[in-house]
Parts: structure tokens; sequence; C-alpha cells
């Protein structure tokens, strides 16, 4: 009786002018975890929640290096992003064997968009179900892209999508004069700031569950896991209370390098 | 088994008159050629010189398109520049040049498109708008595999080519690639009759990379115009119609309509032994 009808596939509009295997799928982004990224003038950082199924078992991975230059962070379904990701290694090779150049960011993202658009054009086919952040640095400088299901792409200066990712944004919007002039450090922090107010009361950034990507200048892009981001951990969160009000969060630290 | 449709049933000949063959290759009785490929190159351009100097490079190549011996066309510009960073000197066979000519063409279209898709923004700050300009080191790398793809598929681009221009460091980049998909790079270097007469001598002047770096623009483009002067001199498929192209900071510069200078055939009556010359 209330069945929609217009749902069965990408390739009806609805009486609406809306076409709902589409919105579905950037549903799906918003129920995947968090990720956050943030690029600076010399620098491009992904962080992100990693969930797990249950308590013992290991984390779903939430950021792929995908050439030494970029990395991406995914929201959604994880099998889409394995195709996407493998997809984007693939071109980054090729670019490198046929130029021996880097591939351009904006590039790369634009074939994404491209292919993630014809998904929601043939009938048969279905959207990606998965928002990718794409962050790196290449010959124009460091950059961040947001992918969305729908084949929409945008570079940011910063941004965030996932589960409750509307209060990491806003804590990105209210510093966003900061990010241009950070340093790595400082960048680092501002990521992990913004992906700790989109938590939920009960939960908190631990070295098990948080998942950092840093790419610089003169830095190729970087996974960090586990122990590695312990320090960053502790030095980001020990003065809570002004790192949570955000507006003097970068003050006070000069480890900027 | 016998695959000739007689031995299937073929409607009789008697009735419907003979079988027609012509869309079988000749080999079958058809009216069909085998597939041939290039065996060797029809229309020539002869050497092209090219040589690295402090700043940047300077190349050269004779306007000249011979058909077999006869000078044929003599208004062939077998430089093309890419862009502001690089140029590509063209020996060999002029159809194949014509061929990846466009290939380069449709490529430069293509670069340009994508790199205007995203980040406007940094449109208006110098130095950045450069960076993702193909450099002359991408163009040969570039250059080099579409050489090898096709001898590879043993329908080769009869050509030796010379890329020159500035790498990713704006830095003199010069290198070769040829029909086989052979790759070489050297402070000078010379394609075909120019490899044997002009590269010793301008071996001579940058014998290495740190002579080369060395060597100012003025001195670098004597040395090639000496060059051009000297291939005229003794290859029998060259002109005194030149281009020359200096790649350097401020993009190309390129001359296609240069005059030798200064010829001097003092030396030619003490040569015998060619043609209808008997003693």
């Amino acid at each position: 009786m209330f069945r929609n009808n217009y749902d069965n596939d990408s390739v009806t509009f609805s009486p609406q002018g809306r076409i709902f295997q589409v919105e579905y799928a950037q549903e799906a982004v918003k129920q995947g975890s968090v990720v956050v990224g943030i690029v600076s003038k010399t620098h491009a950082v992904l962080a992100a929640i990693k969930r797990n199924a249950e308590e013992l078992s290991s984390y779903q991975r939430k950021i792929i290096p995908i050439d030494t230059h970029y990395g991406i962070a995914l929201a959604g379904l994880a099998s889409d992003a394995r195709v996407l990701s493998n997809f984007m290694k693939q071109q980054s090779l090729a670019s490198r064997l046929t130029y021996a150049r880097p591939i351009l960011l904006s590039d790369i993202t634009a074939r994404i968009g491209d292919r993630a658009q014809t998904n929601t054009q043939h009938y048969g086919k279905r959207p990606y179900g998965v928002g990718l952040l794409i962050a790196g640095v290449d010959a124009r400088g460091p950059h961040l892209f947001e992918f969305q299901p729908s084949g929409v792409t945008v570079e940011c200066v910063a941004g965030g999508i996932g589960a409750r990712s509307q209060m990491a944004r806003t804590y990105l919007e209210r510093n966003l004069d900061e990010f241009e002039n950070c340093g790595r450090e400082e960048l680092v922090k501002h990521a992990l700031r913004a992906l700790k107010d989109s938590l939920s009361q009960d939960k908190e950034l631990t070295v098990e569950n948080t998942s950092l990507g840093v790419a610089g200048m003169e830095e190729n892009f970087k996974l960090y896991e586990g122990e590695e981001i312990a320090g960053w951990l502790e030095t980001t969160f020990e003065n809570k209370a002004e790192g949570e009000t955000g507006a003097e969060g970068g003050e006070g630290m000069e480890v900027d390098t | 088994m016998n695959h000739f449709p007689e031995a299937w049933g073929r409607p009789r000949d008697e009735i419907y008159g003979a079988y027609n063959p012509t869309y079988l290759p000749s080999s079958l009785g058809g009216a069909h050629q085998p597939t041939t490929r290039t065996q060797s190159p029809i229309v020539t351009g002869t050497s092209v010189l090219a040589l690295k100097f402090s700043t940047g490079v300077v190349i050269a190549a004779d306007n000249l398109a011979s058909y077999g011996s006869l000078a044929r066309f003599t208004d062939v510009h077998r430089l093309k520049p890419f862009n502001k960073r690089a140029v590509v000197g063209f020996g060999g066979d002029v159809s194949d040049m014509q061929y990846l000519d466009r290939l380069l063409n449709s490529l430069d279209v293509e670069e340009n498109y994508t790199s205007s898709t995203g980040d406007s923004k940094q449109g208006g700050e110098e130095g950045l708008v450069d960076a993702p300009l193909m450099s002359a080191k991408n163009l040969h790398t570039y250059l080099a595999k579409v050489m090898y793809k096709r001898r590879t598929d043993f329908n080769p681009l009869w050509n030796a080519l010379l890329i020159v221009g500035l790498d990713d460091q704006s830095q003199p980049f010069l290198a070769s690639a040829d029909l086989l998909g052979t790759t070489f790079s050297a402070p000078s270097l010379a394609t075909g009759f120019g490899a044997h007469l002009a590269q010793p001598i301008l071996r001579r002047v940058v014998p290495n990379e740190a002579a080369s770096r060395e060597l100012s623009r003025e001195k670098a483009v004597e040395a090639i115009k000496e060059c051009m002067k000297v291939l005229f001199y003794r290859d029998a498929r060259s002109m005194n119609e030149y281009s020359i192209a200096v790649v350097d900071e401020n993009g190309v510069e390129l001359s296609e309509n240069e005059k030798l200078e200064n010829q001097s055939w003092a030396f030619a009556d003490r040569i015998k032994g060619y043609g209808t010359q008997v003693v």
C-alpha cells in the first residue's frame, strides 16, 4: 500500500524528479563510520574511525593508500570501495608507466566520478554505496576531494562524511581559516579533534579504532595505525577543554615541523 | 577436415553459377591481398641533431623530405613543438611523422582538457600553473611506449625521434626513441647520418654532462649550425634550408626557414671516385 514504486532501479525518475536508488546509496554512506580530511598549504591528512563487528574481532580498514602520493578514506560499503580503489590503483600505475608521472588528484577523482555516474544511468547497474575522501599531494600541491555515489565530486579545504559527520563538519567550519597555514602536526590534531567531535558520548578515540593518513610536499602518503598514533592522541587531548572549544586549539603547541 | 564450401552441400554450380571467391584471401583464389606491414620507409627525412646547454636544449633538422634519392619536398618541417617545454624532432618516414604529429596534437588537447578540470582557483598563481604541464621527460616516456607497442605489433613507426625540452625539475632534457622502441640519452644526440658525421663534432663540444652544464646558448647554437653545414656537405639526402629550435625556461623559440651560411666547397675538388668520374 505504501510501497514506493519508483525505487526499483537507478534509471527511473519519481514524479518528483528524484532517483531513489541514488538516494539510498547516499544513505549507505551516512551509515558508514566517520572520516575527515583537511589540507594545508603543505600537507593533506585523512582521519577515520574504524569499526569492529564485535569486541574480539578486528577492525574494518578505513584508509587505503593508493599510490605513493595519495590515499583514500571511505565511508559506506567497503566492498564497493575495494572496486574503486583497485581501479584507482590501476589508473595511477598506468599514469606512472606511460608518462612517468604521478597522476593528478583532480584527474583520478574525475575518472571515478565518471565511472560512478555511468552506474546511475544504465538499467541493471546500481550506484556505488560508498563515499570517498581522496587526499594527497600532486604536481599542483596538496589536495582533498570528496566523492559521492551520485558521481558528484568536489574539491575542499576540509570535509567529513559518514555517520554523525555533521558534528565533525561543524568543528571544521569553525576552524576553517586556520588550516591553510597549519603545520603537519597541527593539521593532524585538527583532524583528530574533528573526528572526536562526531563521536557519541560513550565512545572514545583509541589506538585501536583510529586511523590516520598523512601526505606532504616532501613526504609520501603514509598510513598510521596502532601505536604509531598513540603520541598524537595523547598530545591532542591532554588539554581537552581547550581542544573542544576550537578557536584557540592550535595555540600552545609548537611542535610545528 | 575439408573446410571448403564445396564439401558442405553448397548450391550446385550449374544452377547458381560458380562460387564467388572474391571475399577470400588471394591464397584461396580471392581478391584480397594479404595484410602487409611497412617493410621500409618511403618518403624520408634525414638527420636530426640536438645538443644540451646550461639552461636548455637546441635542436635542428633540415626541411627536406626525400623520395628515395629524389629531393621530393623541400618545405617539410620536421621539428614539432609540443608545448612550452618540449619539442620533438623526426627523422625517417614522413607519413609516420604525420601520424605521430596528429597523435601528439590529440594528446595535447586531452592534456589541456583534463588540466582545466577541478581546481580553477590556482589558475591565477604563477608557477603552479606550469607544474602540471607535460614535461619533455613525460613526453619521451609516452612516445617510447608508442614506438615499442608498434614494433611489438610488427608494424613499426619508421622514425628516429629526438625529444628535447625541460624535465620535471626544469632541467634540460634530451633523449631519443626509435622504431624499435629503443631509448637513449646523452648531452648530444644525432639520428641517421648525423650519428656518424655530426655526433663526433658535438662530442668534442660536450664530452660529458658536466661540459654541457657549462656550455652557453650561443656556443650550442653555433655548434649545431656548424654540424648542419657538415651534413649538407657530405649527406646526399640533405638540404641547405633547415629548422632550428631552442627550448629553455622562456619557452620554445622555433625558426623554420634558416639557410646555411658561409659555405666553403674548397674541399670538394679533392673528392674522387663517385658517379661518372673515372680517375
